[in-house]
């Protein structure tokens, strides 16, 4: 058989490997860097491998071990990457934010910590990870909540404005207090966006690429089919105006622009959207003080009068770390405000050096690889759309969080996936794991098969003949 | 849908790639820089847990770190405080570091790259890596000179004393008053540290400012001695040249005339121009300067090393500068002078006089003789480098003949020593009409085998305007300052 598939361009009779034996093995590998990050930390620390070593670190083989038995059973074929990396970015951080935590009992015995807080969030995300695993049986079911999706990626963007619930920290307003636990709605509202933009585009995507006129080279779309992308605009300035967050206002945006990019496959949605997003951010710039204060700080950050502590501090961490770092409990990472969170990568390379910060930003870059190639293979349009925007929406913020801590772009606050300490952010990225790892099971499943009806495959890979496995 | 999938996944393998660049920048390429900054906590918590090496003139430590009982390990301490507080600067916990203990850091902190071999044996022998030692060019007895010198004018003060070996660009004295003390700088008493920086940073007089580099004034009629070697330069005038003097110089396109010092000191319409420099006759210098033109003046000034940075080993050097651009006849008459816009360094001003005893060249000023090991055994020892050649030597023997007759039988009178010729050239400087003027002399000697050349300005001393004078005032410090040298 010669003929291509035309969804996934791969050779009929062509079967992915389950390669969960290799999955395992590489989460093995994560465990070392998890466990031996912690014990290295003690020994750096305080000279002896820590106490609770034993507990922790069944703990930490034990989430990994029942996330992979879940992968085993709930979706064989699933990407054989995608959880150890997962595990062995989650397993640093939880190290990192650990030597932390000493850093700061040492020099007050009342400190916060934030290690044991981080591991239970991750035993969270663990269960949500294997819960989607479990109740999405088939990510098209998906669609049909397109609407409820983007409804409630709304009111959990609102939510932090509101009275009561709402708090404002470190200048942004993008928490919210609920029965005692603090929140941030925007990294749920991610994912929701991710599935609705997929499921609007996915019903869109002809009116939006076909209707339109061509100016100076450029197919521009039809006015009545920009209202959505101004409603997104506006949306992401109105995160910018009132919730004063930079970073997620650039990540919906540019999440958008590429969803409707993929789903049209014009190139002129991205130069309307960019010239969008350069008009509204420049509009930023001048009118709102709080966005030229960040901006200042990435110019001239050595300027006495302007205020780039933070950012200058990652810095001196970093260049302190050099090449291969001060190692483990020799640096002094608490100099810099949020060593823990938002500036974890800066800690990272103080300690770890330059060799750590590259190993983090290919780990993450794997990540990204792995999910484009999910969307390659996978054979529907909204599964192509979701795996797409997961993966974009993840190398953005890498991008935007790591560039902003190394000084190639302004800082905006976002945080580090899987690294950072955060509840909200920590669990809304073992759910987008999850949902990866679905869409790459069934993408990578060999097809049903439907050859003996008679008149050619090519019938049995349209989306709407194909048998939904229930 | 699959081609810009790929696009996108192109563009994530750029964005990545840019992190990694920027991280690689960061970390490599600009780690030293980062590193070496004054408000590194980092850099500076690991230097202070190592003993910093000492800064050494004539044999004594000027700086050195002592241990002491508290979190910090060491305290840097400054023998002589005062007297070399702007050569050493400081070394502040908070505040950073200046001047010697600023450029010199690396080997003091013994981060340098020459200390490698010793790091690595401290390594495996698990003992603190120390810092290296800095020897200053500096003659303790000029130095002593200097400042009693300054001193005895009132410890407010305000004045500047430079001396250099004409022969190499040493510096062997350098003194600016008011001056601090850095330990109230260095201790480890934070809060205390902060108080006293206030102060003095608060205080009128600027104690924290060193006035022999970061500071221009008007030099006055010391300036003469650059518009002296122009005209000797141009080819159009020799030492016995007769050139205008007179008691003013009417000046073209003004109604205002240019008068001396005093009347009745520059003859009547012609006089030599040894002469003229002898009696700094501003009506002789300004009509020469009207008649060599900016653009000459400028070039020769320039040459002396005007409107450059040259001294490395101290931080913050200011430029000294004649006036850019056109200049009209009347001011280039003034900047010819010295006046109008033309400002100098009291360094500059004592590199002019070394240009001239060291026959024309000028030697690179410097003042980090030998850095050393903690073993005492030494790293790197500065050549002394040409820097500019200001003139020929035939003007520049010329100019030394004109100033030894003007200390012999001019205004610099004050310098001359029994039985040593002495090169000399007062200035007083007129500048604003609420303050003071500026007092200045430099010279240089024995003129015929130059060992020290002197610059001393006084900015300020508390006395009225009509005692002010270059050689009442700055001949006799520039003067126990070249006995100093040379009695050695």
């Amino acid at each position: 058989m010669s003929s291509l598939n035309p969804l996934n361009a791969l050779p009929q009779g062509f079967t992915h490997r389950r390669r969960r034996g290799a999955e395992l093995f590489l989460l093995l590998l994560s465990l070392v860097v998890g466990v031996g990050g912690y014990a290295a930390v003690g020994l750096g620390v305080e000279g002896e491998i820590p106490v609770n070593i034993i507990g922790y670190g069944v703990w930490l083989t034990a989430l990994c071990l029942v996330s992979h038995v879940a992968v085993r059973y709930l979706a064989p074929y699933a990407d054989p990457v995608l959880l150890p990396i997962v595990a062995a970015l989650n397993g640093l951080g939880l190290a990192i934010i650990y030597r932390i935590d000493l850093a700061n009992l040492a020099a007050d015995d009342d400190a916060n910590t934030f290690s044991s807080d981080q591991l239970i969030w991750m035993t969270l995300g663990v269960a949500l990870f294997i819960g989607v695993l479990l109740v999405v049986r088939d990510h098209r079911r998906l669609q049909a909540f397109t609407y409820t999706s983007g409804f409630a990626a709304i009111v959990l963007l609102i939510m932090p404005l509101l009275p009561v619930i709402g708090v404002t920290r470190n200048g942004a307003r993008i928490w919210i207090n609920l029965l005692g636990f603090s929140f941030q709605p925007g990294e749920v509202a991610k994912v929701m966006l991710v599935i609705f933009f997929a499921g609007y585009l996915v019903l869109h995507r002809d009116a939006l690429a076909l209707a339109g006129r061509r100016v100076v080279g450029i197919d521009l779309p039809r006015g009545r089919d920009l209202g959505p992308i101004l409603v997104m605009w506006l949306i992401s300035l109105g995160v910018l105006v009132f919730q004063r967050d930079l970073g997620s206002s650039l990540l919906f945006f540019g999440l958008f622009l590429v969803m409707l990019y993929v789903a049209t496959e014009r190139p002129g949605w991205l130069v309307v959207g960019t010239t969008l997003f350069a008009g509204g951010a420049y509009a930023g710039f001048l009118l709102f003080s709080h966005v030229q204060a960040r901006v200042d700080a990435w110019l001239n950050p050595f300027d006495p009068d302007v205020n780039s502590y933070q950012i200058v501090q990652g810095m001196y961490g970093m260049a302190w770390g050099g090449l291969i770092g001060r190692g483990l409990g020799q640096g002094d990472p608490t100099l810099i405000p949020f060593s823990y969170s938002d500036f974890i990568v800066a800690s990272i390379g103080e300690e770890l050096g330059l060799t750590g910060v590259m190993a983090v930003i290919v780990l993450y870059g794997l990540i990204v690889e792995r999910a484009l190639r999910t969307a390659l293979v996978a054979r529907d349009a909204f599964g192509k759309l979701i795996a797409t925007g997961l993966g974009v929406v993840f190398a953005l913020q890498v991008f935007v969080v790591i560039g902003g801590v190394t000084k190639l772009i302004p800082l905006t606050g976002l945080t580090t996936p899987f690294l950072s300490y955060g509840g909200s952010s920590l669990v809304a990225n073992w759910f987008i794991v999850g949902l990866l790892l679905r869409i790459s099971d069934q993408a990578r499943r060999p097809l049903p098969d439907l050859a003996g009806d008679g008149d050619g495959a090519d019938d049995g890979m349209d989306d709407s003949t194909q048998v939904v496995k229930l | 849908m699959n081609k810009p999938i790929r696009t996108m996944s192109i563009v994530c393998m750029l964005l990545f790639v840019g992190l990694l660049l920027n991280s690689t920048l960061l970390q490599y390429v600009q780690a030293g820089d980062l590193n070496s900054r004054d408000d590194n906590k980092r850099v500076r918590d690991a230097e202070y847990s190592r003993k910093r090496g000492a800064i050494i003139a004539g044999g004594q430590a000027v700086a050195e770190s002592v241990p002491v009982d508290d979190a910090y390990k060491y305290l840097r301490t400054y023998p002589q405080p005062f007297k070399y507080a702007h050569l050493t600067g400081y070394y502040s916990y908070t505040y950073g570091r200046d001047a010697v203990e600023s450029t010199q850091n690396e080997i003091l902190s013994g981060s340098d790259p020459r200390l490698f071999v010793n790091r690595v044996v401290d390594l495996i022998g698990n003992t603190q890596p120390k810092g290296g030692s800095v020897k200053l060019t500096v003659d303790p007895a000029a130095q002593d000179a200097a400042f009693a010198g300054l001193r005895a004018l009132g410890k407010q003060a305000e004045g500047a004393v430079v001396a250099l070996e004409p022969t190499t660009g040493k510096i062997l004295a350098m003194v600016s008053n008011p001056t601090y003390n850095p330990e109230a700088l260095s201790s480890h008493d934070f809060s205390k540290v902060q108080e006293n920086r206030e102060r003095l940073l608060a205080a009128e007089n600027k104690p924290l400012l060193n006035r022999a580099t970061q500071e221009i004034y008007p030099p006055g009629s010391t300036f003469k001695l650059v518009t002296a070697a122009a005209a000797l330069e141009s080819g159009q005038y020799r030492p016995d040249s007769l050139v205008k003097g007179g008691d003013s110089l009417d000046l073209p396109q003004t109604d205002n005339d240019l008068p001396n010092y005093a009347t009745g000191i520059c003859g009547t319409t012609k006089i030599t121009l040894t002469q003229a420099l002898a009696q700094s006759c501003n009506t002789s210098f300004g009509s020469i300067g009207m008649q060599l033109g900016d653009e000459a003046l400028r070039e020769q000034s320039e040459k002396f090393g005007f409107g450059d940075v040259y001294l490395d080993d101290l931080t913050r050097q200011a430029e000294s500068r004649f006036p850019a651009g056109d200049v009209d006849d009347p001011l280039t008459a003034y900047s010819a002078i010295g006046q109008y816009e033309v400002a100098a360094t009291p360094l500059q001003m004592a590199m002019v006089a070394a240009g001239i005893a060291n026959g024309g060249t000028v030697m690179r000023p410097y003042l980090v003789d030998e850095v050393r090991a903690p073993d005492l055994s030494v790293l790197d020892k500065t050549n002394p480098e040409p820097f500019r050649d200001a003139m020929s030597s035939t003007t520049a023997r010329d100019l030394t003949q004109m100033m030894v007759e003007t200390v012999d039988n001019g205004t610099a009178s004050p310098a001359a020593m029994p039985g040593i010729k002495v090169a000399g050239k007062t200035g007083t400087a007129q500048s604003q009409a609420d303050r003071p003027n500026y007092a200045w002399f430099v010279s240089f000697a024995p003129a015929d085998n130059p060992e020290v050349a002197v610059a001393v300005l006084v900015e300020d001393a508390g006395v009225a305007n009509d005692l002010i004078s270059g050689g009442g005032l700055a001949a006799p410090i520039a003067k126990s300052v070249m006995e100093a040298v040379m009695n050695k």
